[in-house]
Formats: C-alpha cells, structure tokens, sequence
C-alpha cells in the first residue's frame, strides 16, 4: 500500500515492523513525530522522557531484557544523553537498540549546529543515513538485525529536511509476528563496567568496527548509478536528492551508511568514473574518509560547511567551480523581494502566558531610568537585572519589545548560569528563567547546586502546563503520558520545595502585578528563591475569555501596551486596535494601559 | 506524466499544512510521485509558512528550485509577494485578497505594503494573476476557516485532475460537520477562478 508519509513518520512505522517494543525520547525539533508516531502503536510501551539521557538508559535496559528498543532524540539531545550512548556502545546489547538522531542543519529550530556523525566515529557504533522516506522505512529493519548481529547500538541519522518531507513509500510488510520474550540474561562481564570488565569490551568494540567495516562493502541499499563517467558524485541522505536533482547526467553513489565507510565499494566507484566529488552537508565527513583512501576528491571547496543546502546552492557553486557549465537560460535567477517587503519572524502567541513576566523583568530593571521614551536596544545595555534564558517559547522574549533575556545556552542552563554569574562577584540583581518541561529536563540538578552552594539565585518556572514549542507534548508536570494516559502528576511545587527552597511562590501568568511583586520580592531575598509563573498555554487549553478593545476616545497613543509584543495589537492611525478574533482576553495589555482604555468587548 | 511545481505560502494558522497535504496526496493517489516539504518557523502561530509540493515520473529534490514553480498559492498577499521570485516567467500566482500585517511592523517602524506595491512584486514574475476574494467566499461557503479549502479548489482549476479525486480527499481528511462547508468552499473558489478565465 502507498503511503505519503514525513521521514519521522516512516521511521516510526519502520521501527514498528521491525518489532520494536519499547521507545522513548524527550521532543525536540525536528524529532518530535517519531515518538508521536511510534505512541500510536498500542503493541509497543512507548515514553516522554525527563530527558534524553533517561531516554537513552530507558532504551538501554530495554535491550538487555532482550527486546528491540530505540531512543529518538534531536541533534544537541545526543549530547545530553552522550553518557549512556557511549556506555552502550561499550557493553553493547542484546535486543536490538536503535538510536534515531536527526540533525538541524541550518539551524531552523536550535540552539546550535552540529554534525553528528562524529558521534558514531567516536563511539565505533555504525551509523546509517536514508535518502527519503521509504528508505526511513527499509532501514529500521536493518538497523535492528545489525544491531543484534554486531552486539552493538546502531545511530540513524535524519535531518530537519528527511524528517520532515513527505515522500511515497511503499509499506509492503507487517509487524514481525514472532518476537523474543523478555528475558534479562545475566553476563557481569559485558553490563558491569567495572575497569577491568571495561577493558575487555573495548577490545570487543575495534574488532566489531573491523567487522563492520567489512560488512557495509555489501551492504543493498548502497547504490551505485552510473551515467557519464567524467564526474562521478557520492552523496547521502537529502544531499544525494539534491545531487541527483543538479547533477542528471553524472554517476553517483548513493551512501546510507555513513559509518563505518565502505572502503572496497568506494574504491570500486572510484576506478569507473574520472573524477569523485562528494555532496554532504556541514563537515567534509565523507570526503575524509575518500581522502583516507588516497582517492583525489573535491567537496568543501565548492560546497558550504555551514548551513543547509537546497540545489540552488550547489548549482551556483558548481558552475562557479566548473563543475556545470554555464546556465543559457532566459531565466536567470530572479532576485528576492524579500528585502522590502516587512518580515514575519517568529512571536509570543497572543494570550502566551510568558509575556506579562517577561513583560515584567524587563519593567523592574529599568525601575530607575526614564521610561517613557522610544524603546530602543541600546537602552537596555546596562541592565539593572540579568536574565539568564533557556531552551522554550520564551526565549522568543529575546526579540523586540521585549527584550527580557541576556543569555540562552542549551537545556537547564539558565540556573546555573545565574549561579556561576553571582559567584563571579556580579553585582546586578540575577533570575534565571526556565520553562516547566525544561526545569524537569535538567534544570532540578542546578537548581540543587544552588541549595547546596548557598547562591541567592531567583529561579522564575514558566510553568506552561505543557512543552510547547514541540508541540504540547507531556511530562512529568502535567500527569498525561506519551499515550495521552492519566498518570501520577510530578507537583512543581511540593518538588522544589523538597529540594529545599523555602521561599517558594506562585503566581498567575496574567497578573501583571502579583507577578511584579513576587519577583520584586525575590530578587532582594538574599535566600534562594522559586517563583512559579503558572498560565495555561492558549494554544494547547483553548479557553478564551472575551476578548478586548481600545477606546478611541480615550486612547492618548503612549503605545505602552505594545512593549508587550502580543500580536494581536496593531497601530491604527494615533491609537492601538485589538484584533478580537485572535484576543484571548487575557486581559494583560488593559494591566498596562495608563489611562485605562482597554476594556472588555461589551 | 507532466512535471509540477506547486508552492504554497501563508501564515501560521491558515490552513497552509493541511493544504499543501492534500494536494500531494492527492498527486499521489494520481500515480505521481510526490515529495512535499514544508518550512515552519519556531512559531506556533502567526509566522511564515512555505510548502513545497512536486510530483511527476520521478521527483529527487524535495524543495523546488528558484525560478521553476508553477504555481504559487499564496494565501496571504504579502507571503505570496515574498516568495514570487520563485515562480517561472510564465507560471501562474493565485493569491488570496487577504492582508494579515505582521506583529514585527510595530518593532520595525514600517507599514503594512500597499495592495499594488504587492500585486507589483508578483507582476514583476509574471502575468498571470488570480486574485481571490477568498474571505467572502468562505463566509458564503458558511466556514470562515475554509480559505485553504478555497485556495486549493482555485489551484485545482489548473491540475489535471478530477474533481471527484478532490472531494474524496477533502471528506477523508475533515470532521464530519466541516465537510459540506469546505466542500462548498473549493467549488466557490474553482467557480471563481474559472470565471475569470473565460
């Protein structure tokens, strides 16, 4: 049967087929709809994480009760959970375990841009990288029986691009019929990596990359397709549509596994064409291992390091290479008006619970300054308040109007950060702010840090009800699970409080002057302190109150209302107008309003 | 088999997704091969939102080349402004008479660009305009949530397709009570774009 279906959905569907019983991850763009795939399943025991180190464990102890098991996480995910990926590609499994890892090149949601395939080099694991998504569905199989044969995790690799298009694919099997029962086999010397059993498995890790090595020479979804041998391309993943799409008339190798590199089939490729470039995005990967192998190769001199590629880039860069002759077109590039016309980027939601205090921050650093004049970036230089950000929707807060973070690192950063910039001898008052789900990913340990080393940080809980910015999935705060069941509610509350905070508030996202007062408050506490800014995400719980609107007559046109930033105000001629069909009356902007003129819709 | 390139460009929150996904099935359920990518922002709502549809013998890349759309549906005039350079010389713009001023005016110090600043832009590209009065027909089709579903039967005016194929689709993929109305809503938008044709 034909099925369009996303590369996340196909390697759930794959994985599916291929028998998996137990999945989990943490979302993150763009890896997200793996999970929310795979949870679709009732067969398989599938889980939001607390993070994707516990993903990666959770994965892990699975494989040694004997199942297939896989974690899928974004990019950076990798990172946090490195520590339990690089354990399992020491002891190795038994179940097959899977690891679908999917990078951002481009960054078009992250903090960061990074190249994975690193990963399995360093941890000697195999990596494999499809083209499209029927090949996302062919390669959970595979991925699975290597892992079992090989006694070793195997990485899949996607890409924002892969993860997200939608292709045909063919599902042409069913669910395995017959899977192995669980069953913990005991073997100390392979699962206790004490020194000494350690060193025993690390030997086992460079014959099984020497196996391997050998093994992927032969491996079918490599493919070669020969047409003209003056140029011949090797190319993987989206890059090798791309490469197909520029270069028709070329021979190309079509690599899926990335890791390790199949040497006899390169050099095979190699003797038949005159020339190899290689097309991969980010670092020269491939092109490493084909200059490994004493092949003359070009790559990163014509094709960008950075970024991600699409095939206008690689048809300019290859005419300006030589590589393609010249265009003869009529139809020469035309320019972008992109310039002129107003750009659209990302915003806060109108209603978002997060603006009234990021709102706030801002309004109590410049307690002192002259606050009525244009809002401008310079102004905000000399903050009287620093905001350490982390990883949500907030960290939108960083645009203009409001300005409200000074830093955003990586997931959980932001408490620590503070900690680090008190204990340098900072002067400025210092909060932290940290969404729910985030704070139970990894801002619990830094926040402990800060009890035990007696800091005076302000930790403000965006707590959302949700993990928004992937798209409302659950965590432990919210008490639904990845298969939307009611479980036991982690209270944000009664967990810091046990942590040891004792000056612990919350707050209403929307009450502009309870969320003013306790922050107030807790910056001039010279204790650690919680304020827990709790408001319903609009787009998740669509509740709307009744929306607002301007009185003309009494507007004077301060625009104090717009510092917020809620798309649903707009300047109209001396006065502010409220779209009320996407108001959600959470009533913030009337909070602000001087002269009182933003009232309920009568 | 014929080759094409669809582009299809809104704001968050327009309906630009489900579009863009029934289009492409529905290219597939015509034996085509398709491959469809989509650009979302980090936003959840209120950003741009750029949807690439290909189908043909044999599709590689999943994003359409600069200069090579065939049609740009654009459901929001400044988004189609914005990515018309994408179009062919002769390709054909169906754009929706929707204005949705980004937030990002306020902070930028700038208007909202005048109706023939826009069409101008697009003109720039080619001729071939049609511009679709697509909020009065939803409120005529009784669904003021149906604009994808008016812009999808505007484009489907120049596919090569059935429009039972359309409608099939269309009843697969809604809530039951918003069938009728977004049924209504593509015939409205088909009827308007044929009008203006002949």
């Amino acid at each position: 049967m034909k099925q369009l279906l996303s590369g996340n959905e196909a390697i759930a569907l794959g994985a599916y087929h291929a028998g998996v019983r137990v999945g989990a991850a943490y979302p993150g763009t763009p890896s997200t709809e793996i999970m929310e795939s795979l949870a679709q399943f009732s067969e398989i025991y599938t889980e939001w994480s607390t993070n994707e180190k516990v993903a990666m464990e959770v994965a892990l102890g699975a494989s040694y009760a004997g199942v297939r098991a896989m974690a899928s996480m974004k990019h950076v995910g990798l990172n946090v959970a490195s520590d339990p990926f690089m354990a399992a590609a020491t002891t190795g499994v038994d179940g097959g375990l899977v690891i679908v890892e999917c990078d951002d090149p481009g960054e078009h949601s992250s903090q960061g841009e990074q190249d994975n395939r690193h990963y399995a080099r360093m941890a000697k694991v195999p990596m494999l990288e499809p083209t499209d998504s029927q090949e996302a569905y062919e390669l959970m199989d595979w991925a699975f029986r290597i892992s079992e044969e090989f006694d070793t995790p195997v990485l899949v690799r996607s890409t924002t691009r892969l993860s997200h298009c939608k292709t045909v694919v063919n599902v042409d099997r069913e669910r395995l019929s017959e899977l192995k029962k669980p069953q913990f086999k005991a073997s100390p010397a392979k699962y206790v990596m004490v020194p000494s059993n350690a060193r025993v498995r690390r030997s086992a890790m460079e014959e099984r990359i020497l196996k391997l090595r050998e093994y992927v020479n032969d491996f079918p979804l490599n493919e070669i397709i020969m047409n003209d041998t003056k140029i011949g391309i090797i190319s993987s993943g989206v890059g090798y549509q791309y490469a197909r799409e520029v270069f028709k008339d070329a021979s190309h190798l079509k690599l899926v596994t990335v890791y390790p590199f199949p040497d006899r089939l390169i050099r095979e490729f190699s003797e038949k064409v005159e020339r190899i470039l290689v097309i991969e995005e980010l670092d020269p990967f491939i092109e490493e291992e084909v200059q490994r192998l004493g092949i003359p190769v070009t790559g990163k001199e014509f094709i960008p390091i950075i970024g991600e590629l699409n095939p206008e880039i690689i048809e300019n860069r290859a005419i300006e290479a030589g590589l393609l002759p010249e265009k003869t077109t009529t139809n020469p590039h035309p320019k972008a008006p992109a310039a002129s016309l107003p750009p659209r980027p990302p915003l806060l939601c109108a209603g978002c619970p997060h603006m009234a205090a990021e709102y706030s921050f801002r309004k109590l650093g410049l307690a002192e300054r002259d606050d009525t004049g244009d809002q401008n970036e310079e102004k905000f230089d000399k903050n009287r308040i620093i905001v350490t950000g982390d990883i949500g929707c907030y960290t939108l807060g960083v645009y203009a109007p409001l300005f409200a973070l000074d830093t955003t690192a990586c997931m959980g950063a932001s408490i620590g950060q503070a900690l680090g910039l008190e204990k340098a001898g900072v002067k400025d008052k210092i909060i932290a702010v940290i969404g729910d789900s985030t704070f139970f990913h990894s801002g619990i340990t830094a926040l402990i840090d800060v009890i035990y080393n007696q800091g005076t940080t302000t930790v403000i809980i965006m707590d959302n009800g949700t993990t928004a910015m992937t798209g409302h999935q659950g965590h432990p705060g919210t008490g639904i699970s990845a298969t939307q069941r009611q479980v036991t509610q982690v209270d944000l509350e009664s967990l810091v409080r046990g942590i040891g905070i004792d000056d612990v508030s919350v707050v209403g996202a929307f009450d502009l002057k309870e969320i003013n007062s306790a922050v107030k408050n807790s910056v001039q506490s010279e204790k650690p302190s919680v304020v827990i800014v709790r408001g319903a995400c609009p787009t998740h719980i669509r509740i709307k109150s009744t929306p607002y609107q301007v009185d003309t007559e009494k507007c004077t046109g301060c625009h104090m209302c717009l510092r917020l930033g809620c798309p649903a105000m707009r300047i109209t001629g001396d006065t502010v107008a409220i779209d009320t069909e996407s108001c959600t009356g959470c009533s913030v902007c009337a909070q602000i309003c001087p002269v009182k003129c933003i009232q309920v819709v009568s | 088999m014929k080759n094409e390139n669809i582009l299809i460009v809104g704001v968050g929150g327009q309906g630009v997704i489900l579009a863009s996904d029934t289009v492409a099935e529905i290219g597939m359920n015509n034996g085509y091969d398709v491959k469809k990518s989509d650009s979302i922002g980090m936003a959840q709502r209120g950003g741009s939102v750029v949807s690439h549809v290909r189908w043909g013998e044999r599709v590689f890349s999943p994003i359409i080349k600069l200069g090579e759309v065939d049609y740009l549906v654009g459901f929001e005039k400044l988004e189609a402004a914005r990515w018309s350079h994408y179009l062919k010389p002769e390709g054909t713009a169906i754009v929706a008479n929707v204005e949705i001023p980004p937030a990002s005016l306020l902070s930028a110090n700038m208007s909202y660009p005048a109706h023939e600043e826009l069409i101008g832009t697009i003109t720039t590209r080619t001729e071939n305009i049609h511009l679709v009065p697509a909020t009065d027909i939803c409120r005529k089709a009784g669904n003021p949530r149906a604009l994808n579903m008016v812009m999808i039967g505007a484009l489907s005016v120049f596919l090569d397709l059935e429009e039972s194929i359309w409608s099939g689709d269309i009843r697969g993929r809604l809530r039951p009570d918003f069938v009728d109305s977004s049924l209504k809503a593509f015939s409205l938008g088909a009827e308007n774009v044929r009008k203006n044709i002949i």
